[in-house]
């Protein structure tokens, strides 16, 4: 597969495959296109994401690395007249095919959203809501998920005495660590996080942190930021992204000490327009 | 405003009113007593039926039948009326919330926002809700009475009319047909305040579409589909103008028994009590009383509702 | 901007369904029956119109003829008629006439001869009972009737000669109309800036909704308010002979038109953007010529279709005219008495046969208010949608 890459791609390619070392990509997206009515958001993106790494998409608003993002889990279907074109693989299926059940997709590709949005019932239940979905119906299997995962979000310790108390009453950053609770509790293979601190003060910004850093033992992890130290501190390969082009796709460290490209290193020190 | 010229080129430091602004209150003045003179006849309108109609209402009144001349104080009651009132408002409930809902699920939810396909459903959704209440009745009495109803009698080989004349049935429908834009307005109105976040929180952990309308957007929505309720409720409580001739009666002494009778209603009798009496004088305790207690069911009803929905409100509030 | 390839893939199916709806039958059908559902209701909408006007079809094409006394020929020509001829002449739809046999369409002749022959020589001379009154020019021109000495527009449905002119009606429901616009208007859009620009918030909390409690209040209730005391007031303060006249309706139909302009004005006016009223406070101007010169101009579209619609609430008020008054003369005085279209509607209805003329015109009536209100409902709205977008697009 990552022969084939190199041979067909374009530079972009190749420099991931310097990024990932040997192993095996996870996420294989090719000249993805994707259009808004007339407008062109994404332009011929193509680059792979590798198991068990964090990925950052870093790039000034606008860009598209959300739009790009949200085509791992086709969450873009949701929108009026967005077509896509080019192909996005995980795990060797194309997504985007007719046989792919969007369902089974989402199930295995979770999500965590900019703005926390834990459902208005109670704690317990926004854990048990997606377990629910898939055919959990088992009390003593439920409680054991919700505990997990709350333990695996950081977060059992500040609300287990209060389980059965509304998910609303909690504050940002402890909603934004239920939603990831909420979407490992159904055990996909890949988070992806859009922009999951940037509602967040400081120091709640770094209890997600390092949660990101614990679940890389488990999950595949995709997060959009615009917070570049954050990507500096999380990521192992970031893209950067500008106008719906992908200029450059490395390293992290590469890409904030040594960028490729001179719109890369403006944007990464901050000299940008 | 002011006339006074500065005395002097240097800076009025003075900030005190210098005369008095006669146009401020004259048009506030205007606009404050038209305000004023319209909650005047709401309250002349109220408090003229509470005292001229609570005479009128006893127990006996209420709670029996009038087995002739209900032009009689002695022997008149809307024991009937108040039955027949509350059952087509509830048989119309029943037909036109889930009616509503749906639709209005159907256009939030499912319905491309730009197509022109919704927008021709929303213009004719807006248009439906001021349409005169008479052209409804006309409608129900074409197509209900005259259409469905006898094409059922001729497909059921009934020899007595039995679908195809007055009913509660078709006067509930006719009403229902009447307040659905009240209910699908409402109820989009509810749907549309959620946040596509919750939405898409559901979609995301591998929800359906379905699943995520029924299990996250449709209980937040509950209040507001009750409101739509309400709404519905009570403008049909006393609407009379649409069963005139799908259902109501100008006497029968008897309650209704099944959907297919005709019944009489408070709002019909208020306009019989007050344009057929012989002496309107006599009549005139009997007739507030009556109009006193449609103006109290329609109160009910909504108190009903409104409270269903406070402990509603409370209950998501706090949750499960 | 590339153009679409043939090759794309459509991410959206139908209704929004996704694929893998093989996979999902119950959540498939679901989703059709919400389809479904909603399209009933939708239908519905349109049904209203397209039966309202059936019912009033043969009205439109000519079709019903009300005269009392017609042609009637001998049994025995019944075979030298040519069929379509027969057909006409016994009344039938070419269905019906195909399935009758020959010994029941000789009874219908028969049964006709003698509905005829039993017709009172008096109306048999009578010119006016040979007359079509449902023709167009008897609808809506005045005629001459016999022991009239002036062509007269007449509505008097009952009788052996149906006259049928809705010209009293069409002045009947406009005079009673203007009267309450003409109450209605300034006060409910004075109260609708008081409200909206002058009145202190916590006012504005409780005015609002007791304004808009009038709404709540039945017609019913309104029109025997307006009847029974109302009128006897007003009687009083205006001295004019008749009680129940067309003003009164109108001061009875203002209470109805209130709440509706007042709701739809007020609205209009709160959605004029803060700022605009800041910006000429900061000025020096005073909250009166704020709300005078600047948030008026600014909503005047709002207004406007507050006035629309409720002229459509107005005309279609049915109770409350037909409650104060009734009797149909064509006046336009506003102290004579007027019969409003609804009126009539309400009022005949129940003594219509349905089928028979009377009814059809009935429903003639039905379906021209219905356009008539289909199309202010049509102007106010989109009036009211141009000027929210154009707000919002300045904000």
């Amino acid at each position: 597969m990552t022969e084939t890459t190199v041979s067909r791609l374009n530079v972009t390619a190749a420099t991931a495959v310097a990024a990932g070392g040997d192993i095996a990509p996870l996420i294989d997206v090719r000249e993805l296109s994707l259009f808004y009515g007339p407008t062109q958001a994404l332009k011929r993106i193509s680059l792979t994401i590798r198991e068990k790494l964090v990925t950052a998409f870093i790039g000034p608003s606008g860009c598209g690395k959300s739009t790009f993002l949200r085509c791992f889990n086709r969450m873009n279907d949701l929108i009026d007249n967005v077509r896509i074109e080019g192909e996005v693989k995980i795990a060797g299926q194309d997504i985007n095919s007719r046989e792919v059940d969007v369902i089974e997709l989402r199930k295995r590709v979770g999500m965590v959203f900019q703005r926390s949005n834990p459902f208005p019932k109670s704690i317990y239940e926004n854990i048990a809501y997606g377990l629910r979905l898939h055919g959990t119906r088992d009390k003593s299997t439920l409680d054991g998920v919700v505990e997990q995962s709350l333990r695996s979000a950081a977060l059992w310790g500040e609300v287990k005495d209060r389980l059965q108390s509304s998910a609303l009453g909690l504050s940002g950053g402890q909603q934004q660590r239920l939603c990831i609770a909420r979407a490992i509790a159904i055990r996909p293979e890949i988070i992806l996080m859009d922009e999951p601190a940037s509602a967040l003060d400081p120091i709640a910004t770094a209890k997600i942190e390092d949660l990101i850093l614990e679940l890389k033992r488990e999950f595949t992890i995709v997060i959009v930021t615009h917070n570049m130290q954050q990507a500096a501190r999380i990521s192992d390969h970031t893209a950067f992204f500008y106008l719906g082009e992908l200029i450059e796709y490395d390293n992290t460290h590469k890409i904030f000490t040594n960028p490729a490209k001179k719109q890369t290193e403006d944007y990464v020190t901050g000299r940008f327009g | 405003m002011n006339s006074t010229p500065l005395a002097s080129p240097e800076l009025r430091r003075d900030f005190r009113a210098k005369s008095f602004d006669f146009a401020s209150f004259l048009f506030g003045g205007a606009t404050g007593l038209a305000t004023l003179l319209i909650l005047g006849i709401l309250a002349v309108i109220l408090i003229n039926t509470l005292v001229n109609g609570w005479s009128g209402l006893s127990w006996r009144f209420v709670s029996t039948i009038a087995k002739k001349d209900f032009f009689d104080p002695d022997t008149a009651a809307i024991l009937p009326m108040i039955v027949g009132t509350t059952l087509r408002v509830f048989v119309m409930t029943f037909f036109v919330i889930p009616v509503g809902v749906i639709t209005a699920i159907y256009l939030t939810e499912y319905a491309h926002n730009t197509s022109v396909f919704t927008r021709i459903i929303r213009s004719a959704v807006n248009n439906l809700a001021g349409v005169p209440s008479i052209v409804f009745g006309l409608f129900g009495l074409g197509f209900f009475i005259n259409f469905i109803g006898r094409n059922l009698d001729t497909l059921l080989r009934y020899d007595q009319p039995t679908w195809g004349h007055e009913s509660i049935l078709w006067a509930s429908m006719t009403l229902a047909v009447m307040t659905l834009p009240v209910v699908i307005v409402a109820t989009e109105e509810s749907l549309k305040a959620i946040p596509t976040g919750l939405r898409e929180a559901s979609l995301a952990l591998g929800a359906t579409k379905l699943e995520t309308i029924l299990k996250i957007v449709l209980p937040q929505a509950l209040p507001g589909i009750l409101t739509g309720g309400i709404l519905a409720v009570s403008r049909a409580a006393g609407e009379v103008a649409p069963i005139l001739f799908t259902g109501a009666a100008y006497f029968i002494a008897d309650l209704p028994h099944k959907l297919t009778d005709q019944f009489m209603d408070l709002g019909y009798h208020v306009y019989v009590l007050s344009t057929q009496s012989d002496n309107i004088e006599k009549t005139r305790p009997i007739l507030f009383a009556t109009i006193l207690a449609l103006l109290l069911l329609t109160f009910a009803l909504n108190v009903v509702a409104i409270f269903v929905r406070a402990n509603m409100r409370k209950k998501l509030r706090s949750l499960q | 901007m590339s153009i679409p390839t043939p090759s794309a893939k459509r991410t959206i199916g139908w209704m929004g369904i996704q694929r893998g709806h093989r996979a999902r039958p119950f959540e498939w059908l679901m989703e059709k029956f919400i389809f479904l559902v909603s399209l009933s209701a939708i239908l519905m909408v349109f049904l209203i119109f397209i039966f309202v006007a059936r019912e009033a079809l043969p009205i439109f094409f000519g079709q019903m003829n009300s005269a009392p006394v017609q042609p009637a020929l001998p049994v025995e020509e019944m075979n030298k008629l040519p069929k379509e001829k027969l057909r006409e002449y016994l009344g039938l739809s070419p269905a019906k006439f195909a399935a009758m046999d020959e010994e029941t369409k000789k009874l219908l002749m028969e049964a006709r001869l003698e509905a005829q022959t039993e017709i009172p020589e008096a109306l048999r001379q009578n010119k006016d009972a040979m007359l079509n009154t449902t023709q167009w020019r008897y609808l809506l021109q005045p005629y001459q009737w016999t022991d009239y000495d002036k062509p007269e527009y007449i509505w008097q449905p009952i009788g052996q000669i149906h006259k049928y002119n809705i010209m009293p009606l069409l002045i009947g429901s406009l005079k009673t109309t203007f009267a309450g616009l003409v109450f209605a208007v300034p006060l409910a859009i004075a109260a609708a800036i008081y409200v909206s620009q002058l009145a202190r918030p916590r006012w504005r909390e409780i005015i609002k909704p007791g304004i808009e409690l009038l709404s709540a209040i039945p017609s019913v209730v309104v029109g025997s308010f307006t009847m029974l005391v109302l009128a006897t007031f007003l009687q009083k303060v205006f001295g004019y002979q008749t009680r129940l006249n067309a003003f009164v309706a109108g001061v009875g139909l203002s209470l109805a038109v209130i709440p509706v302009v007042f709701t739809i004005a007020e609205d209009a006016l709160t959605s004029v953007p803060r700022s605009y009223t800041q910006a000429a406070l900061a000025l020096g101007a005073s909250k009166w010529q704020a709300a005078w010169q600047i948030v008026l101009p600014a909503g005047l579209p709002g207004v406007f279709a507050a006035v629309v619609l409720g002229f459509g609430r107005a005309i279609g008020e049915t109770m409350i005219v037909l409650m104060v008054c009734s009797a149909s003369v064509m006046s336009w005085s506003l102290f004579d008495s007027a019969r409003s279209i609804t009126t009539t509607i309400a009022a005949e209805m129940a003594e219509a046969v349905a089928g028979s003329h009377h009814y059809r015109i009935l429903f003639m009536l039905g379906a021209l208010l219905f356009a008539v209100t289909f199309v202010t409902n049509m102007i106010g709205d989109l009036v009211i949608h141009r000027l929210k977008r154009k707000l919002e697009g300045k904000r």
